[in-house]
């Protein structure tokens, strides 16, 4: 079903761009055809994780015509990524710069488009503020939480020991928000799971992951998922003690060919297909863009061999109910230190700020905040 | 000429120097030119080698080796832009190489990551208590001195380690490193964080008015002019002074220095200090100039490129900016190289690897260039003249190690 969204999509990006390179005259269709796209990661494009996500985009966004990508990997989050921006619009002309790591934004994506006032800058995660930032500049993000729930609804139902466990970088709002919808998935199946957690303190740690790993499925866990750079070491270490996973940002399915459940993955494409498209056609560019499965930001890696059928049913369903925008924090809920953080009676909408300021565990989460 | 040369490069030039006429007996002429320019033939024949077997792996991947360095020109020293970028990469790196090549005249190799993480740490911290309460510069002010003080604690107690204990200062130098970089992520992400850095767990920002602006007309902030100003210092350090001599007697022989009642302790303790507090000026100025805050981003692995660029260097603190800047420009192009031939970032580190391995291999070179023509020359006339080596291949360093 997700993938007849996507050709549906990309297809429809295609004739639009097409039109509008055949509707405007000779002199508009040079233009048009010369929009550049500034892709920058923070890590190498091939990394199971993040940055292959975006990468993957990027390969999506290479296809459709009029739209040139240019991409730079290991661009570390200091000076060098204002270099690399302002390098990408001086040498390559780029229009459009899409830096994707959450240290490019402040004070290095800001402070260059300052500078290029002409140029348009949208962040991956960034926090845009009207009044505060720049015009030019703006921030996207896929609500991955939603396909994290429907990892949970199907982790809940494949796992044996009703413990599931998460290997979290940092206790930073979306990985808390990760982790919360995960348990909610989890317990609106199977109200007895617990989650436990381990912050691993780095998004790219494979050493310490591997060994909460470990330290998870002593503890019991039976199913493992996280929210890390590169799930690629902790996936395979997970396979090899004979547990189920859950995926995070790519597709990490042919990493365990005998426990992969179902992964949260970004589609950035769709959000990039967008940008691309309505600058090509001389539109503007929205400065915050926000999703999850009713706009197709987010999706979920097709089912591995890890996967009930019951698991299956019940993860499509959650699915087309978040499509519906059915909100996942229905209260009451508490966090795991007893304080109602979601009064019974109400709920917060999916699309709710306040879920980007989460600074909390939800009751049934093992672990703690600091 | 008998005694062992006392350190390696700057004096051994010397010393090499006044061995000359006893080598001029078998070959004047040449040897009279080899000797002084070998410093400049072989690092040039090392840079080379190092291109044409880059050249080599570009052709088997079907990259045209002559676009690679066209766009490494383009990218690193072409024109203005490419210029700041590059002088903008090479200041934390001209300080954090000075914290390895300070020491490594008393013969010892640190690591310093660790003082340029503190030092900027306890940058961004000190700022905080005198935000909107001190007047920008003296803002400024304490949180160099901060980073100094950090930076030299940090080194400074790998020296004491090491004379006290007798720890091998790489090896406690490089795990210290890892302390400050858990503490760092503690303080940034617990007690010290800005509740407003959501995504990126950082230090309040010191915000604009208090962080040090450009040099006037270009886009490269005054750390790159007190990086070249204390690269001098250093020299003078070294060379000028009684204390620069007796480090220079401890690197060569730390016996004889003890015999001579060289206050060796002392003097190693304190080197250290001054090496560990110019790399906690590389911190300082990545906070006040760069991130205006301090965060994870410290620990990118400057401190770690440092050694790479130190021993390039020879560990001569007016050769340092030379090599760092040539080092700032390689990674400046990278990106251009990467988004042109498409070639993966690694194709870059891979150049750095080659010339870094090749040039240290070349280090044999010195020394030997005349011998090998002394008795190609004796060969054909006499035999057995071989032998007479009038000069040390190996440096010192080398002999210790």
């Amino acid at each position: 079903m997700d993938d007849g969204m996507i050709s549906r999509r990309r297809l429809m990006a295609s004739v639009a761009a097409t039109g509008a390179v055949a509707l405007v005259s000779g002199a508009r269709q040079a233009r048009a055809a010369s929009v550049t796209v500034g892709i920058i990661y923070v890590g190498p494009r091939d990394d199971f994780g993040w940055n292959q996500s975006h990468a993957v985009a990027a390969e999506e966004l290479k296809k459709v015509p009029g739209i040139e990508v240019v991409e730079e990997e290991n661009v570390a989050e200091t000076v060098a990524v204002q270099k690399t921006m302002e390098s990408m619009i001086r040498e390559d002309g780029a229009s459009l710069i899409l830096p994707t790591a959450f240290g490019y934004f402040d004070p290095f994506m800001l402070e260059t488009a300052r500078k290029f006032p002409d140029v348009q800058f949208r962040h991956a995660g960034g926090i845009w503020i009207d009044g505060k930032h720049p015009k030019n500049a703006g921030s996207y993000f896929g609500y991955l939480d939603q396909a994290h729930y429907v990892d949970g609804v199907a982790a809940g139902l494949s796992t044996m020991t009703g413990k599931l466990g998460f290997i979290g970088a940092k206790p930073i709002t979306h990985v808390l928000h990760n982790i919360n919808s995960f348990l909610l998935g989890a317990r609106s199946v199977n109200p007895n799971v617990t989650v436990q957690v381990i912050f691993t303190g780095g998004w790219a740690l494979p050493v310490r992951e591997a060994e909460a790993t470990n330290a998870l499925v002593n503890a019991g866990c039976d199913v493992i998922t996280c929210h890390v750079d590169s799930p690629k070491t902790l996936i395979q270490v997970a396979e090899s003690r004979g547990v189920k996973t859950c995926g995070h940002d790519a597709s990490q399915a042919s990493l365990a060919p005998k426990g992969f459940i179902t992964g949260a993955e970004y589609k950035w494409d769709t959000i990039y297909n967008g940008f691309a498209t309505t600058l090509a056609s001389g539109g503007t560019v929205p400065n915050v863009v926000r999703g999850g499965f009713d706009l197709g930001y987010v999706r979920n890696t097709p089912y591995g061999a890890g996967a009930t059928p019951e698991a299956i049913k019940a993860a499509d369903a959650a699915r087309q109910r978040l499509v519906a925008r059915a909100p996942i924090y229905v209260g009451p809920i508490k966090d795991n230190k007893g304080n109602v953080v979601v009064p019974a009676g109400t709920a917060l909408d999916n699309y709710d700020v306040r879920t980007e300021d989460t600074d909390f565990l939800v009751d049934g989460v093992i672990g703690t905040v600091s | 000429m008998t005694a062992t040369p006392i350190s390696s490069a700057g004096t051994s030039r010397r010393a090499s120097q006044g061995a000359g006429p006893s080598a001029a007996i078998v070959a004047p002429n040449w040897n009279g030119l080899i000797e002084p320019t070998q410093y400049i033939v072989v690092p040039l024949l090392a840079i080379a080698v190092s291109v044409v077997l880059f050249s080599i792996l570009l052709l088997v991947l079907g990259k045209s080796p002559a676009t690679f360095f066209q766009l490494l020109w383009r990218g690193g020293f072409a024109d203005g832009f490419a210029v700041q970028n590059t002088l903008e990469r090479a200041a934390p790196l001209i300080f954090a190489a000075l914290c390895v090549a300070i020491p490594a005249r008393m013969g010892m190799v640190v690591i310093a990551e660790g003082p340029l993480v503190l030092g900027g740490l306890a940058s961004a911290a000190a700022a905080l208590p005198c935000l909107h309460r001190l007047p920008p510069l003296l803002i400024l002010g304490v949180m160099a001195l901060a980073a100094v003080m950090a930076g030299g604690a940090c080194i400074g107690f790998v020296g004491v380690l090491r004379v006290r204990r007798g720890v091998n200062e790489t090896i406690s130098s490089l795990l210290l490193s890892y302390i400050v970089i858990a503490v760092l992520n503690f303080l940034v992400e617990g007690p010290l964080r800005d509740p407003g850095s959501t995504t990126k767990p950082s230090t309040q920002p010191i915000g604009a008015e208090n962080m040090i602006g450009m040099i006037p007309g270009t886009e490269v902030h005054w750390g790159i002019i007190i990086a070249f100003v204390l690269c001098a210092a250093a020299h003078l350090l070294i060379y000028r002074t009684t204390g620069g001599f007796g480090a220079r007697v401890i690197g060569g022989n730390i016996r004889a220095a003890l015999a001579q009642g060289l206050p060796v302790a002392k003097l190693t303790t304190g080197f250290c200090m001054v090496a560990g507090a110019c790399a906690g000026l590389a911190g300082f100025f990545e906070v006040a100039a760069i991130h205006g805050q301090a965060n994870s981003s410290l620990a990118v692995g400057f401190g770690f490129s440092a050694i790479l660029v130190s021993f390039m260097a020879r560990h001569d603190p007016l050769v340092i900016p030379v090599v760092a800047i040539a080092m700032g420009g390689i990674q400046a192009a990278g990106g251009l190289i990467q988004r042109h031939m498409h070639l993966p970032d690694a194709s870059v580190q891979l150049l750095q690897g080659l010339l870094f391995v090749v040039l240290l291999a070349s280090e044999t070179l010195y020394g030997r260039l005349r011998v090998r023509q002394a008795f190609s020359q004796r060969s054909s006339t006499a035999t057995g003249g071989g032998s007479s080596n009038p000069e040390p291949a190996v440096s010192p360093q080398e002999r210790r190690a």
